[in-house]
């Protein structure tokens, strides 16, 4: 039958009604602030949002949105290629551009969009996409309707990688390699530097996600290929509006002047509305800042650091450099849900992960820290994983 | 220049170590159905049989490959 393959997602789905697990889908009733809320009833310190900046609570972002709400109405009612190109679309355009010192840029409807569109358009038939093994489902459903032949590289490894890239030969030059800043779920960092020298030596292309690291990474906040210093190696950079800058929607900028005839094929792009003006609004507004207020990104760092530290110390299994998402791993399934409600029922809004969206068979606590989150905020969140290891959910060094 | 059998000898050997279910692994066993693979099962099979025959596996041709024979028939026609 048609919707027996949802059987399992169905018994998923009903055990964690019978557990009252509520770590997918939870319900925010109320946000207090960029790092609190009131989710499934329960007051909390958001600390799986992506708000790296905090921008989403900022008074400037939401008065720039109230603003364009009255100016223009609350939709665009129709695509870019329609009716759905207003003003605030190409400054804010022309602002990403400049913002990348590059001459080119396309803003989409979600990050999703930017992503799944762009990797779908830009190789075709005849070419070849290297993906890294870990790469966001966007790119994954991007790459697959691309009609391109699709090869995995191991996750972060450059030796792989110019294995692979080596056996296509001359097809090397009919490539595009798709890397990403900021890995979102283990919180690492692609080793830019050297798939950059890659990407040179066998003339292929580079598209490079900076989704968790735009305001992140980089002197400029421009990314992970900017912390790299290979930003002129790259040929396509995408991203979200969705984290650092605390709205909703995505982008694609590049120094190719290609890019502004790609615009008229991407499906993502044609066929749906376009951003509503109040929400472009609030992203220029909130890329102004991000630009602007290079503190917010210190005081991130100081904040993912003292998590990293504070969990390191308590003897979990993080990943391996502090970064602002900082993942503890779990091998067992009842102890990771176990601990998920045991941090909400202490106050600790986090993200669980699990197989296949985490990157192995692992389970996932996922945190990802604010700009916003006080110190305090950051010690109660440390003291509420200490509470795990007093339950017994986690034993130091071997989560 | 791998052949079909040693392909499909290579593969049985393989999958030995993912055979929980204690199965006679043969052309006709199914990666999936019969032996029980994950998606990251999958995954590892196909890096090594990449790292073992130096060739890179596309992605586009795993929705044809149900049983052991599909793969060995695949290598073979990827290592020629």
């Amino acid at each position: 039958m048609l919707l027996d393959k949802f059987k399992e997602m169905a018994a998923f789905q009903a055990e964690l009604r019978d557990r009252r697990l509520k770590a997918f889908g939870a319900v925010t009733d109320e946000i207090v602030s960029a790092t609190e809320g009131v989710v499934e009833g329960r007051r909390v310190i958001l600390a799986g949002t992506n708000n790296y900046l905090g921008l989403s609570a900022d008074p400037r972002c939401i008065e720039a949105s109230r603003a364009a709400a009255s100016r223009w109405g609350t939709g665009t009612t129709g695509s870019r290629l329609a009716n759905g190109s207003f003003a605030e679309h190409q400054a804010l355009e022309a602002e990403l551009a400049a913002f990348y010192g590059v001459g080119h840029a396309i803003c989409f409807s979600t990050g999703y969009a930017a992503t799944m569109g762009t990797c779908a358009t830009l190789a075709g038939p005849g070419d070849v996409i290297l993906l890294d093994a870990d790469s966001h489902s966007s790119i994954y459903s991007g790459v697959k309707l691309s009609g391109a032949e699709v090869i995995r590289y191991r996750h972060s490894d450059t030796a792989d990688l110019a294995k692979r890239l080596r056996r296509l030969g001359d097809r090397a030059a009919n490539t595009l390699i798709v890397a990403e800043g900021i890995y979102s779920m283990l919180g690492d960092i692609a080793p830019l530097a050297e798939i950059a020298e890659l990407k040179r030596e066998y003339g292929a292309m580079l598209l490079v996600d900076e989704a968790h690291s735009l305001g992140v990474l980089g002197e400029r906040g421009r990314g992970a290929a900017e912390a790299a210093g290979v930003e002129d190696a790259v040929d396509f950079t995408v991203g979200t509006f969705s984290k650092s800058l605390g709205g909703i929607g995505g982008f694609c900028v590049s120094p190719h002047a290609e890019l502004e005839d790609v615009r008229y094929c991407i499906r993502a792009y044609i066929f749906t509305a376009s951003s509503t003006p109040s929400v472009v609004a609030s992203t220029r507004r909130a890329l102004q800042i991000l630009r602007d207020e290079p503190q917010l990104r210190e005081r991130l760092w100081d904040n993912a650091r003292r998590l990293y530290d504070g969990l390191k110390a308590l003897g979990l299994a993080v990943g391996p450099t502090p970064s602002p998402v900082v993942a503890v791993e779990f091998s067992d399934r009842e102890a990771a849900m176990a601990a998920w409600q045991q941090l909400f029922d202490n106050g600790v809004y986090v993200n669980l992960v699990v197989p296949p969206a985490s990157p192995s068979t692992n389970y996932l606590l996922r945190n990802s820290m604010s700009a916003a989150h006080s110190t305090e905020q950051v010690d109660r969140i440390i003291d509420a994983y200490r509470g795990l290891i007093d339950a017994g959910l986690v034993t130091p060094d071997a989560a | 220049m791998a052949d079909y059998q040693s392909c499909l000898a290579f593969l049985c050997e393989l999958l030995q170590k993912y055979n929980r279910k204690r199965v006679m692994i043969n052309e006709n066993t199914g990666l999936v159905a019969d032996l029980g693979l994950s998606s990251l099962e999958v995954m590892e099979v196909i890096e090594q049989i990449e790292d073992h025959y130096d060739i890179s596996i596309p992605l586009n041709i795993l929705p044809d490959v149900n049983t052991v024979a599909d793969l060995a028939q695949k290598i073979r026609d990827l290592n020629p």
